[in-house]
């Protein structure tokens, strides 16, 4: 008993030791001291000084999609915890476990517009899958448990958990995680077995189908990826992901179709229009995916396996939803395939696949190589080549930087790819990349960045310096704000409002400031030797590559178009008039 | 277009700080309508409470409306009576009408004729407690416009299921 009385800071650290934690990401203030405190006298848990606290919620969600483990952080009151909200908002949309904790104002003083006074609860309840303001330490122990079981179980998400200064120095009886059933969320995880045996029953049938996959497969745990390929597998299908999935299924296989969406492949998006089955897993039916929703695939059946019941029927009309964690529907679709003896109906299944090889001899993904200025397409292809025997972990900034790292980076492995999917986060790849470093100290960890991007959370390179992490900061510097720009001359007339990148810094000099190694490139023949060389500092790196600036990220589906009406590339750009409805999308 | 249809839902919730302005926010955030809603406390044991929202959308609306509902981490149930029914709806109304004369006679024998309760009176004011549906109490209001209707309190719509199924 009385070694389980213990003051509430004492008591954060641990909880967070019995829920598994070993490091957390934060910045101290005024109403985190006392834990600060606790923290300076344990050394169980490695605390990461981040420079914003806005770093600390990005390194959380790459030390979490590294490791499929929850991702920690902890902030002050106040600015504290609102520069923690963009964090918490992309943790949301990309459903990555986080528990974030926030010191508050002492109780007596809560409403009373105290000096770093903010309704944390109030600001982070619409950007948390849950939050609580704890107001009685009896109280403590249990939501630190609550909080890491909601943000980890079901479809994963980000909490609060805000911490008043009087009570993190009060005095408690601290209980462990117990093994109770939650009185209110008990997401559904098995999936309902005859709704399984109908889904297995169209795949059998199926002429023209294609698995388009998501995130979802990650988040279920490595095991899901290998119940997917072998799904895929024994069936023959075509495969397609969105952003958040790349890596559940390997990249280098033959069923695989690359990336679906907004500037996803040709063939990926025409099998996806075209199919008369359409197996979804883990995936949402975002807009960047679906294009103009009235005309998408319109001829399919369309099965839906997710994990959140809301997710169903949300954007489009399904005809069978499964309800349960990918991991184990895949699992009993696997099951009852095998012990029914289906058979993939072969003979449809060539025809389709001579089409998708049509669709694939667009080769989509062709630039007009140069060998004078390097192209942003040539400079990630390269980036690619030279570090994939590596144990390699790739995160990224949000633009066209993003799409061409998605397009030509061919992920093995799922937990390999780090980027702000949901929310587009500029700023997001650099703390990622510090996170996942934390998680994976050996090995080759490579924030792929835009120059404009870069520069929203730049002062985290000080945290990798800091704490000798090795990360690379593979920038692609065209000056421009390059997503920006080409909607710019996609729907703005060519006018170039505010896009252009005015007053870069001297990106070699800016990382020697901080005491890491600037490099920069800008002839095509000298990239390899670049890459190469930054592979080989084992420490700290920007790389500013210098790339065409004119170069746009094809093929794209327009807004407001449909999968079969994508642009294949600047040539095809100039017949294409954007209807006034998909101007008004984003 | 699809349809768009009037739902009456219940949601039994956690009594705690915070929940009714989730469902709240959740709402607002998402774009739906709430044309009623009523929260109390129904159950001390298990510290829980009742919340009724009249709410209108496509089935497609609907259906996320309570899925998302559903997922709120303090809600325990869910239910939407308009579709699990039959059930019953009512709803409470304070009604304040000032006249004299003629129309205050009428108001009286009208609230006669609507089981209305005179609840509060003075020579110039009657306060009238009258218990329906919504159609039954917007049909009352109607009648009072035109004899000195002063002041409303509604107080929304609760509702619960008929016979033996319980939430």
């Amino acid at each position: 008993m009385a070694q389980n009385m213990m003051t509430g800071a004492e008591m954060v650290l641990k909880a967070l030791v019995d829920q598994g934690v070993d490091t957390i990401f934060g910045y101290p203030g005024g109403a985190v001291l006392p834990i600060y405190d606790a923290l300076y006298q344990q050394d169980d848990i490695k605390h990461v000084l981040v420079r914003q606290e806005g770093g600390a919620a990005h390194a959380a969600e790459g030390y979490a999609r590294s490791t499929g483990k929850v991702g920690v952080l902890l902030v002050t009151s106040g600015p504290g915890a609102t520069n923690a909200v963009t964090g918490l908002t992309d943790a949301l949309m990309d459903s990555i476990p986080l528990v974030c904790i926030t010191g508050q104002v002492p109780t007596h003083l809560i409403g009373n517009d105290a000096f770093q006074e903010a309704d944390t609860v109030g600001i982070t309840r619409p950007c948390t899958k849950h939050n609580w303001l704890v107001k009685d330490i009896k109280d403590l122990a249990r939501v630190l448990h609550e909080a890491f079981y909601v943000a980890r179980s079901g479809r994963p998400g980000p909490v609060v958990v805000d911490l008043p200064k009087d009570i993190q120095l009060t005095t408690g009886l601290y209980t462990p995680p117990a093994n109770v059933q939650h009185k209110s969320y008990r997401p559904q995880v098995k999936g309902d077995l005859n709704k399984i045996r109908e889904a297995v029953e169209l795949i059998a049938a199926a002429e023209k189908p294609v698995f388009y996959t998501g995130g979802g497969v990650i988040n279920s745990g490595p095991q899901a990826s290998q119940l997917l390929r072998e799904l895929v597998r024994i069936t023959g299908f075509p495969i397609t992901s969105t952003l958040m999935g790349l890596g559940a299924y390997p990249a280098s296989d033959k069923q695989w179709l690359g990336m679906l969406g907004m500037h996803g492949t040709f063939e990926a998006n025409h099998a996806m229009h075209d199919c008369d089955l359409m197996i979804c897993v883990g995936a949402r039916f975002d807009d960047r995916i679906t294009g103009r929703v009235n005309a998408f695939s319109p001829n399919s059946k369309k099965i839906h396996i997710d994990i959140d019941p809301s997710s169903i029927n949300k954007n489009v009309r399904v005809d069978l939803p499964i309800i349960g964690d990918c991991g184990h529907v895949l699992e009993d679709m696997i099951k009852v395939w095998k012990s029914k003896q289906y058979r993939p109906n072969r003979t449809a299944l060539e025809a389709w696949w001579k089409q998708i090889d049509e669709w694939r001899a667009r080769d989509c993904l062709r630039y007009r190589p140069s060998s004078d200025i390097i192209k942003p397409q040539y400079a990630i292809q390269r980036l690619h080549a030279l570090t994939k025997s590596h144990d390699t972990y790739i995160t990224t900034e949000v633009g066209q930087h993003q799409m061409w790292a998605a397009q030509f980076i061919g992920f093995e492995e799922p937990n390999r790819w780090m980027t702000s999917g949901g929310l587009g986060t500029m700023g997001y790849g650099l703390p990622a990349a510090i996170g996942v470093q934390m998680a994976h100290p050996d090995a080759l960890v490579i924030d792929v960045a835009g120059e404009a991007s870069i520069m929203m959370n730049i002062q985290e390179l000080a945290t990798a310096i800091q704490y000798r992490l090795p990360v690379k900061v593979f920038i692609l510097n065209n000056q421009y704000m390059g997503m920006v720009r080409q909607w710019q001359e996609l729907l703005h007339g060519n006018r170039y409002s505010e896009s252009y990148m005015h007053a870069l810094p001297d990106f070699v000099k800016l990382a020697e400031a901080f005491g890491a190694v600037g490099l920069r490139c800008d002839k095509p023949d000298a990239l390899d030797d670049t890459i190469n060389e930054m592979i080989a500092i084992r420490r700290p790196v920007i790389v500013d590559c210098m790339v065409d600036q004119k170069e746009n990220c094809f093929p794209m589906v327009p807004s407001g178009a449909a999968h079969n009406e994508m642009i294949l590339g600047p040539e095809d750009e100039a017949h294409r008039d954007i209807s006034v409805e998909g101007m008004a999308l984003v | 277009m699809e349809p768009i249809r009037s739902h009456t839902i219940a949601v039994l919730v956690d009594n705690e700080a915070g929940v009714l302005a989730r469902v709240i926010g959740l709402f607002s955030g998402r774009g739906y309508n709430i044309d009623s809603l009523t929260v109390a406390k129904v159950e001390d044991s298990r510290n829980l409470s009742r919340i009724t929202v009249v709410t209108s959308g496509t089935e497609m609306v609907i259906e996320q409306i309570k899925a998302q509902l559903d997922r709120l981490v303090p809600v325990h149930k869910v239910q939407d009576l308009t579709i699990d029914g039959p059930s019953l709806e009512r709803e409470l109304a304070l009604i304040k009408v000032v006249s004299t004369g003629e129309k205050r006679v009428e108001a009286l024998r009208l609230a006669d004729a609507f089981r209305a309760r005179v609840l509060d009176s003075s020579t110039q004011s009657f306060v009238f407690e009258i218990t329906g549906n919504t159609s039954k109490i917007d049909a009352f209001i109607d009648l009072m416009r035109g004899l000195g209707l002063a002041e409303l309190s509604r107080t929304g719509v609760v509702a619960i299921q008929r016979g033996t199924g319980a939430l």
